[in-house]
């Protein structure tokens, strides 16, 4: 590995959604993304731009956090950088290497999913109903490593014993696990192939706080023991001061702010990141509607 | 009178052919216009509650002890009044949206499902629809009906599982999680909304949620749930103020702080324990630093503190040390 070739680079990713037209094509209301298109034609074909000129790096080692609003394009940039989806426009860069949209073999598929791993928002539908959670293990297993049949058991062990689950659980159906229990499926699954990346698209949001601390411990131990590089998609604040070096803050498809987490955290620049700062729930916190503009949108901050 | 009676309510449910114990001992109550914050450990037995006030548990599950809503029996309830009490008395809003809401049926033919069932003309249920996701934060309604789950965002979908609870007007809402997948700002503006239902209509919330801070903001009381039990029921005003029970203390000592950073988190020692592995004594003993001989042999009951309930032998011993600080310092002696 070079030592200052970013694990991770997007450069002026963009995405564009077909949408089924009729419905009003002005759009920017309280949330979600723009529309482009021509109003007064209404059957004209419609593009949502769901992601528009975002770029980040992510340096080898370092932990970077994407928050923002919801349907603001964060786990469709996550989608474009694993391969799941192909950008309309931007380009992304694994460990120095510009990602191609070409077909590909077992082989650069393989040798991709060590690159980079993705634990979903929803784990349910990333899980093979039919296969236990053992064999779901086993099989990321053999295929990225050739190893032993013990040496393949005694990781499973491992892996299962990191993230909180037991004997049990390991040998029945993703079905007849709690939603926390699922999720932690799917981060021990990504962690198994021992990836340079990991992206986490709200992976500990289902866990309580006693089980995400220690997973967040966890991450926090493999990055310093092998380097590996994390994307921390989270609306949790909390969590995200936790995992990450640098933020970025997303709205509506483009990057509202970006900087070190302590700084955004403790003298966040954008009203919108202001905004969530004050909607965290804490002591005496109440929620407001933010149709009602509140206090917290303070007119000095407007000129920043 | 309580909208929900929960006595003495267990279930079991078949693994590998045997039935295994999932929820052991669960007694609650809510009043109309009341919120009853659920948390408590990932398997602890929180959906599986929610889920069986609706009777909607996995294929051969068994349930001992009762669920009554507005005082009858929702066990004894045949096909067609649990029809009727399903569309419109109690409303669930699911965990995960991505599994309960059919892939190949667009958004708006989702939301109008029990609304159309129960009678109301097509157009006019589409229409209630569309206005509901307007107040839970969705824009752009009108095109989002016409699209298909997975052109949503999570958290969108999750508002979409949001709204088509809420159009039944039910009494009675089991909301699991239901502002996991969304942003503060967003989650700030469903609790308003719900919050207005309770207050306008008198809507009766079963809140679970791992977020202890938007429980102690928007409930009336949180109820703590460990391996199949339910071990601590306080008023959320005393969160802060001196929970009684060890694992209640935990929780709150592991919270990450988003003002500061910390160099480890803490976390509560141990493995977590599945409702069925629960001997003769507390469950919560293996993991418990305050935990005795009493503790490992003999079950507590959930008995009346003050204004609380709570299942601990220790508990008027122990008042006043459990504090976050007391329990990190406890545990790492
Ligand atoms: N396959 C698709 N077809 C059409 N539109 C899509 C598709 N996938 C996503 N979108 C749209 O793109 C926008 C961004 O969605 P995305 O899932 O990236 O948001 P997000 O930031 O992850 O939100 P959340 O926090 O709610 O998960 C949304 O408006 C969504 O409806
Ligand atoms: N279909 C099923 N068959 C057998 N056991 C199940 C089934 N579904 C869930 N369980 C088990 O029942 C227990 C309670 O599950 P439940 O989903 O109620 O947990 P929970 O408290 O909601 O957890 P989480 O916070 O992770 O969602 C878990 O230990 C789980 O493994
Ligand atoms: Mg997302
Ligand atoms: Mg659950």
């Amino acid at each position: 590995m070079t030592e200052n070739v970013p694990a991770l680079e997007v450069i002026g990713l963009r995405k564009e959604y077909r949408v089924r037209g009729a419905g009003s094509t002005t759009a920017v209301a309280s949330s979600g993304s723009a529309l482009l298109g021509h109003p007064s034609k209404r059957r004209a074909p419609t593009s949502l731009v769901a992601v528009d000129d975002v770029s980040f790096t992510v340096a080898q080692g370092r932990s970077l956090a994407v928050v923002g609003e919801s349907g603001s394009g964060k786990t469709t940039v996550a989608r474009m950088i694993v391969g799941l989806e192909r950008p309309t426009g931007g380009q992304v860069v694994v460990g120095g290497r510009q990602r191609s949209w070409n077909q590909m073999g077992s082989r650069e598929r393989r040798r991709r999913a060590r690159e980079v791993q993705i634990v979903f928002q929803d784990p349910y539908s990333s899980l093979d109903p039919r296969m236990t959670i053992r064999a779901c293990l086993d099989e990321v297993l053999r295929l990225h490593f050739d190893w032993p049949s013990e040496r393949i058991d005694a990781r499973i062990e491992e892996l299962l014993d990191q993230v909180g689950l037991d004997r049990r659980q390991a040998d029945g159906l993703p079905r007849s696990l709690s939603g926390g229990q699922r999720q932690r499926v799917a981060i021990a699954r990504a962690l198994a192939s021992e990836p340079r990346v990991l992206i986490c698209d709200e992976a500990v949001a289902s866990l309580d706080v006693s089980i995400q601390a220690q997973v967040l411990n966890l991450l926090s131990d493999i990055r310093e023991a092998t380097g590996v590089s994390y994307l921390f998609i989270s609306h949790d604040l909390a969590v995200v001061r936790q995992v990450s070096d640098d933020i970025v803050v997303m709205r509506r498809g483009q990057m509202v702010e970006s900087g070190p987490t302590e700084q955004i955290l403790t003298q966040p620049g954008d009203p919108y990141t202001q905004r969530l700062l004050a909607a965290i729930p804490r002591p005496g916190w109440h929620p407001t509607s933010s149709h009602d503009s509140g206090p917290e949108q303070t007119p000095s901050t407007e000129s920043s | 009178m309580s909208v929900l009676d929960l006595e003495h309510l267990a279930v079991d449910l078949p693994v590998e052919g045997r039935l295994r114990r999932v929820i052991h001992d669960v007694t609650l109550s809510i009043a109309q216009g009341e919120a009853v914050g659920v948390v408590g450990e990932s398997g602890a037995g929180k959906s599986m509650t929610s889920r069986a006030v609706l009777r909607l548990l996995p294929h051969g599950a068994t349930v001992e002890g009762e669920v009554r809503f507005e005082g009858r029996s929702v066990m004894a309830m045949d096909r067609t009044a649990l029809r009727d009490y399903r569309l419109s008395d109690v409303a669930m809003i699911f965990q995960d949206p991505r599994a309960h809401i059919n892939p190949v049926r667009t958004v708006g033919d989702f939301l109008v499902e029990a609304l159309v069932e129960r009678g109301d003309a097509k157009a006019d249920a589409l229409r209630v629809v569309t206005a509901l996701l307007g107040v839970v934060g969705i824009s752009d309604p009108q095109r989002r009906v016409k699209q298909y789950p997975h052109e949503l965002s999570g958290g969108m979908l999750q508002r979409v599982m949001i709204a088509s609870a809420l159009a039944i007007e039910p009494k009675l809402l089991l909301a699991d999680e239901p502002t996991t997948a969304l942003d503060v700002t967003t989650q700030s503006d469903v609790m308003v909304s719900l919050d207005t239902q309770r207050r306008e209509r008198g809507l009766a919330m079963l809140f679970v949620t791992h977020d202890l801070e938007l429980a102690a903001a928007v409930c009336d009381r949180i109820a703590v749930m460990y391996a199949g039990f339910l071990v601590e029921d306080i008023p959320a005003s005393q969160l802060h103020r001196g929970v009684q029970h060890p694992y209640t203390a935990g929780l709150l000592a592991s919270r990450p702080s988003p003002t500061v950073r910390e160099r480890r988190l803490f976390a509560i020692a141990g493995r977590p324990l599945s409702a069925y592995e629960v001997g003769d004594g507390c469950g919560f003993a293996s993991r418990c630093a305050f935990a005795n001989d009493r503790c490992r042999s003999e079950r507590p009951a959930l008995r009346v503190v003050g204004a609380s309930r709570v299942a601990c032998h220790r508990s008027e011993e122990l008042s006043g040390q459990l504090s976050s600080h007391n329990i990190r310092e406890a545990t790492h002696d």
